[in-house]
């Protein structure tokens, strides 16, 4: 996939015809097209997730409904985990004990509506393949290299369930409020490439 | 009461088949030992669904532990995957 640009991929040239086609047959307007992607994206980003985790960090009841059920435990912030089709949330908690990744092998399916759209390195051959078979390796490329009596658990998301991790609260943060906590919380660590 | 097939802790194996069509089963994981966590919700099996039929069963699709070392030969990881029912056998030891 080295030096082709999203664009020129062929998938996306498919799906621009595609489009171009039901637009000439009048099955589907530009407009419409246009409304549905901005609806899925609207306050779609990383913040979302953010603020899922900074409410599990000083709320345990929250943290408790949330590992049982993630897909309901979110709209209690009135987020919503659901994609175009009908989705399963779940959340992976670490541990001092466990740390957990994400992966799509087969594709690159991600929870969007929470963590926005996913960057390219998730969507790449080389971390889809590489993150089952070394995780450990590929962490160490993202700067975290984990102690060796911790356990790590890569989540591929091969069905309709889409994962997200809790990651560790950072010590010395007791004195911060829910807010000042989203704020520490990266997109990689609701991944699981990093941690906080 | 449920009428899955699994249990959480039921030791399976995944079947190795390789069709000429989509399914949910990575190669990485086929005919691979693993336990079940638990189920995850019934869904359209995909392999019939992304074939453009209409006459696709509704499976539970169970989340799948397997030892890296049951995957690769190496490794002290697991990994987990999310597969449909008829991906997964008894596993006899």
């Amino acid at each position: 996939m080295t030096g082709t640009t999203h664009s020129d991929a062929l998938i996306s040239r498919r799906v621009r015809r595609l489009e171009t086609l039901l637009e000439e047959r009048g099955i589907v307007t530009g407009a419409a097209v246009d409304e549905a992607i901005d609806a899925f994206l609207t306050g779609a980003s990383a913040a979302g997730g953010a603020r899922v985790v900074a409410r599990a960090w000083t709320d345990p009841g929250f943290r408790e409904r949330l590992l049982a059920d993630g897909t309901e435990a979110v709209t209690e912030l009135g987020l919503s985990a659901g994609g175009v089709q009908p989705q399963r949330l779940r959340v992976v908690e670490n541990t001092a004990g466990t740390h957990n990744i994400v992966v799509c092998t087969l594709c690159s399916c991600y929870p969007v509506r929470l963590l926005g759209p996913s960057p390219s390195w998730y969507k790449s051959e080389a971390y889809r393949s590489r993150v089952v078979r070394e995780p450990r390796a590929v962490l160490a490329e993202f700067g975290l290299v984990l102690p060796p009596d911790v356990a790590v658990t890569v989540w591929d998301s091969t069905s309709e369930t889409r994962y997200m991790v809790l990651p560790r609260r950072p010590a010395g943060t007791e004195h911060l409020d829910e807010p000042a906590l989203a704020s520490l919380v990266t997109r990689n660590a609701l991944i699981g490439t990093a941690a906080l | 009461m449920t009428d899955d097939r699994y249990a959480p802790g039921a030791r399976v194996r995944t079947v190795h088949h390789d069709p000429p069509h989509h399914t949910r089963l990575p190669r990485y994981a086929r005919g691979k030992r693993g336990t079940v966590i638990e189920p995850e919700g019934r869904a359209p099996l995909a392999d019939v669904r992304a074939q453009g039929r209409d006459d696709w069963p509704v499976e539970q699709v169970y989340a799948v532990r397997f030892a890296a070392r049951d995957l690769w030969g190496e490794g002290e990881h697991h990994v987990v995957l999310d597969l449909f029912e008829s991906y997964l056998e008894d596993d006899q030891p």
